[in-house]
């Protein structure tokens, strides 16, 4: 960073120095430009590092497409076609000019294009990851602070058991005993799955958000079935989300109600509902973002286990299973939104700080 | 890698022992429409829906009710040939020379008439395209270059078929068969054709056949759907669509049909199995599929090369033990490389666990101490647990087996490099006809490494055993199908005894349905799944 510094500078004393107009546009510009080549550096690396590795493990990429049986001549003509004779380093070279032509290559697994498969994968994380987190959210925090303000009592204690079984319960097995309660026994959610499997493909694909796409098309029946199947999982992800927002709000709000400032305010003779909402909360509000956007970013990931017990085809399960057929323009494509997610998300919120704390300005 | 599974497993384990306390939920009624069927299966290997190019299993359930063959089997009665889009057929007194008679009046789904001509391109196209099972057809003879003079339309409704030898008819009626021979629609494919491909991109992913149903959508590892394509040359078809969902979990499948929501589970575990066997709305149908399920000693290693102690593993695998607990249902003992209901299997079992026999036979190699080896084998369960079994029973004569353990890709690639000590794993022949696994199990050629027959499992064992290529090299040609039954019998009863292979079972799947389901036939070890014979109440 520092060469980069110095070069900027050099180029300040230089030709732009001497105009005032350029040189505002410059430190206007400079933001950006430095966000645009770090991003390059973090998706070249997360690339290079991706790719590498799929190279490196033990398995054949050109038996995933031809299969164990196939004639040697079959099996050569293949590896070939993929490119696979070529050195590494050439490999990634070519692989990287694709994506800059907006090309991610044909998965091997699904016969398709990378990019249309994810068009198709995302939205269903998507869906899921969000209604998730806003659940996880709505509870959580509010869990938080209430187990803050009544720290060591009864409230606390309950947030606290909330939490740790959250953390300690595996997802597949919650996900299943959801499912044998609220769909086998009680019968109120729908089964695995995104809808009652005969409804598929009766609404047509505009966003790829089921629930949004009913919506569009006025299909109200296809919306509640919708919502039956993906209030399950999406409740279950959400409660890992809440144990971790209410954790850490709680912490937060812990080191907030121990300032000088809330004292000072409880002096003043504010209500005690404005000390905590208002005044503590808000200053909880920079860190819980990030919390609240990391957790977000890893719900958009995909879960894997999640996405296996609820037949839900989405993201994660796309990439795990990419990853152990060695379909690596797949496994490679997903990276890439997965990167794209995390960057955006730490975009967002750098930008969310900026609105709620002034000094972030 | 293990310790993950292994903790996934118990918890599965948890979740299905919760599931049967729990027992029935309520009143179940049937929810999916009458004339729908509902599958719930694992499709993630579905990678093209091309005829010419597939060769995993679901894709062949596909094709079976998507594309007709020229010859086929009686859906009720599967082991003669039928009639296909052929009516008749026959062979000249040249032995090479076969002409087929196709059926008049037939149409595919985009209503294109099908003719010779569609036949003779479908086979030539497969043969071109040179795609995995393109040797299906290619051991007669066939190539790029000599196809279009080979395999040729005398008339709008008749095809001629020349072979390079001489070959068993039933070897050639066999193979076509197989879902290579899918009859496509060429003049449809013709406009989907993009730099000579003759459409396989577009078909990848599209349907053009003439079977009972069309292809509506595909979404990989999610769903496929099928509607029915109109009137059928072989019968009434009873369901107006057909969807397929991909469900991972066994418990997942099992929910939904205890539920109704679902009409056939076709991927539940043994203990899914038993629940669903005490549910009164539920049946289970049971059907011997073409997989063996065996273990090869690489003729590579200085000990396992022995013919004493390869006889000795054969005392050493608890056959009747493993079907009676964990392969309960999903096994049966069988002991010779062709899968029964094949032309010429062997129902003989000369072999049961005796530990005293293999001790002794140990001990005249020269190894009556044991000796340590390891033991390939990819992390699906039944084959883990299988493996385990076989350490315990080798451990009895002090065999020190190591499992290594990795994905079914990665102990493939071992094993086709020749690399591995013991393989674990299973075969499933490639077309109804025996060659197929005769050709596999003990035809080897050219045992050097740089003959890479990765194909055979014969050479990547490393073995080689003249006496016995000439046996496949002869069966393959007898023109009296008795006989030839025949000599495929003594073949196995060779290899049996010393081949290096433990053949230990063949698969039984077992497909879980409403009660209201008729006509769920999953095609034994020779076909695939009919969707067009079902019928609900």
């Amino acid at each position: 960073m520092s060469d980069f510094r110095s070069d900027s500078v050099g180029m300040r004393s230089g030709g732009a120095g001497e105009d005032p107009l350029l040189r505002r546009l410059y430190d206007r510009l400079r933001p950006f430009l430095r966000l645009f080549v770090s991003l390059i550096v973090t998706f070249l690396g997360l690339l290079a590092i991706t790719f590498f590795i799929g190279r490196v493990i033990p398995i054949d990429p050109v038996l995933a497409v031809v299969g164990e049986r196939a004639p040697p001549e079959v099996y050569e003509a293949t590896r070939k076609a993929m490119g696979l004779d070529k050195p590494l380093i050439v490999q990634f070279a070519m692989y990287v000019w694709q994506v800059l032509h907006g090309d991610l290559g044909v998965s091997l697994l699904t016969s398709r294009p990378v990019i249309e498969d994810i068009q198709r994968v995302v939205p269903a994380t998507f869906e899921l990851a969000t209604l998730a987190t806003i659940i996880g959210v709505v509870l959580g925090v509010p869990m938080g602070v209430l187990a803050a303000v009544h720290a060591g009592r009864w409230p606390d204690h309950l947030v606290r058991v909330i939490g740790l079984i959250g953390y300690s319960v595996p997802v597949f097995w919650l996900g299943l005993m959801g499912l044998l309660l609220f769909y086998g026994k009680l019968g109120w959610v729908g089964g695995p799955g995104r809808l009652d499997i005969y409804y598929d493909g009766m609404v047509p694909t505009v966003t790829g958000m089921i629930l949004i796409d009913a919506l569009l098309a006025g299909d109200m029946d296809i919306f509640w079935n919708a919502v039956s199947h993906i209030v399950l999982p999406a409740s279950i992800l959400g409660y890992y989300s809440l144990a971790y927002i209410a954790r850490m709000t709680r912490s937060f709000m812990l080191e907030q109600l121990g300032q000088e400032y809330i004292t000072t305010a409880r002096v003043k003779g504010l209500s005690e509902f404005r000390v905590i909402w208002v005044h503590a909360l808000g200053n909880v509000m920079v860190p819980l973002i990030t919390v609240i956007a990391l957790s977000y970013a890893s719900l958009l990931e995909g879960s894997v286990l999640t996405e296996t017990v609820f037949a839900w085809p989405g993201l994660g399960f796309y990439i795990t299973n990419a990853l152990v057929s060695a379909d690596m323009a797949a496994v490679l494509g997903g990276t890439i939104v997965v990167g794209t997610v995390f960057v955006g998300l730490n975009l967002l919120s750098d930008f969310l700080y900026r609105i709620v704390d002034p000094r972030a300005r | 890698m293990l310790h993950a599974l292994t903790r996934r497993a118990l918890l599965t384990a948890t979740a299905a022992g919760l599931l049967t306390l729990a027992g029935s939920y309520g009143p179940a009624l049937a929810k999916t429409p009458k004339d729908v069927l509902v599958v719930a299966d694992k499709i993630d290997d579905l990678i093209s829906l091309d005829p010419a190019e597939m060769f995993e299993f679901s894709a062949y359930d596909y094709a079976q009710n998507v594309y007709d063959r020229l010859i086929t089997f009686d859906p009720k009665n599967f082991g003669p040939l039928k009639p296909g889009v052929a009516e008749s057929w026959s062979l000249a007194d040249d032995g090479v020379t076969y002409t087929f008679k196709i059926r008049k009046g037939l149409k595919f789904h985009s209503g294109n008439p099908l003719t010779a001509h569609d036949v003779v391109y479908s086979l030539r196209r497969a043969v071109k395209l040179k795609k995995t099972p393109s040797f299906i057809l290619t051991q007669f003879g066939f190539t790029p270059e000599n196809v279009d003079e080979k395999i040729k339309a005398l008339d709008d409704y008749t095809v001629q078929i020349v072979t390079n030898k001489p070959y068993a008819p039933s070897f050639v009626y066999n193979c076509l068969t197989a879902p290579i021979a899918g009859i496509v629609d060429s003049k449809l494919l013709k406009e989907h054709e993009k730099d000579g491909d003759f459409g396989n991109g577009w078909l990848k992913t599209h349907s053009a056949g003439s079977g009972a149903y069309k292809l509506r959508v595909w979404k990989p590892n999610e769903i496929y759907v099928l509607d029915r394509a109109g009137d059928y040359w072989r019968g009434k078809v009873a369901m107006k669509a057909v969807f397929v969902r991909h469900i991972e979990e066994s418990s997942s499948q099992r929910l939904l049909l205890e539920k109704g929501d679902v009409d056939v589970a076709r991927k539940l575990t043994p203990d899914d199995i038993a629940a669903v066997m005490k549910n009164p709305d539920l049946k289970v149908e049971n059907d011997l599929k073409g997989r063996i399920m065996y273990f090869a000693l690489n003729q590579k290693h200085p000990i396992l090369s022995k013919p004493k102690v390869r006889e000795a593993f054969r005392y050493l695998a608890d056959y009747e033990g493993m079907t009676k607990s964990f392969l309960r249902g999903q096994y049966v003992v069988h002991q010779a490389f062709l899968p029964l209901t094949y032309l010429g299997e062997l129902k003989e079992k000369p072999y049961t666990l005796n530990i005293e026999k293999a001790r002794a036979l140990l001990k005249e190699a020269g190894h009556g101490d044991g000796f340590s080896v390891k033991i390939y084998v990819r992390n699906a369960q039944d084959r883990l647990e299988i493996a385990q079994s076989l350490q315990n029973t080798f451990a009895k004569v002090g065999i020190k087996a190591e499992l290594v353990v990795g994905t079914g890709k990665q102990i493939l690639t071992e094993y086709r490099a020749r690399k591995h000590e013991i393989y674990l794993g299973a075969w499933g022949p490639d077309y109804p006809d025996p060659h197929t696994n005769a050709d596999s199990f003990a035809h080897n050629p050219d045992n050097r490494d740089e003959a890479k027959l990765t194909g055979k499992l014969a050479w990547r064992n490393s073995w080689f055993n003249p006496e016995v290529n000439k046996m496949t090299e002869a069966a393959v040609l007898e023109k009296d199908t008795a006989k030839r039954a025949e000599m495929y019998r003594e073949l196995q009863r060779k290899v049996q005894r010393e081949g290096p292979y433990v053949i230990m079972f063949q698969q039984i799947i077992q497909s879980a349905m409403r009660k209201n389901v008729n006509g769920f036939i999953t095609g034994g070890a020779i076909s695939q799944v009919h969707y067009w014979t079902v019928t609900k109440d």
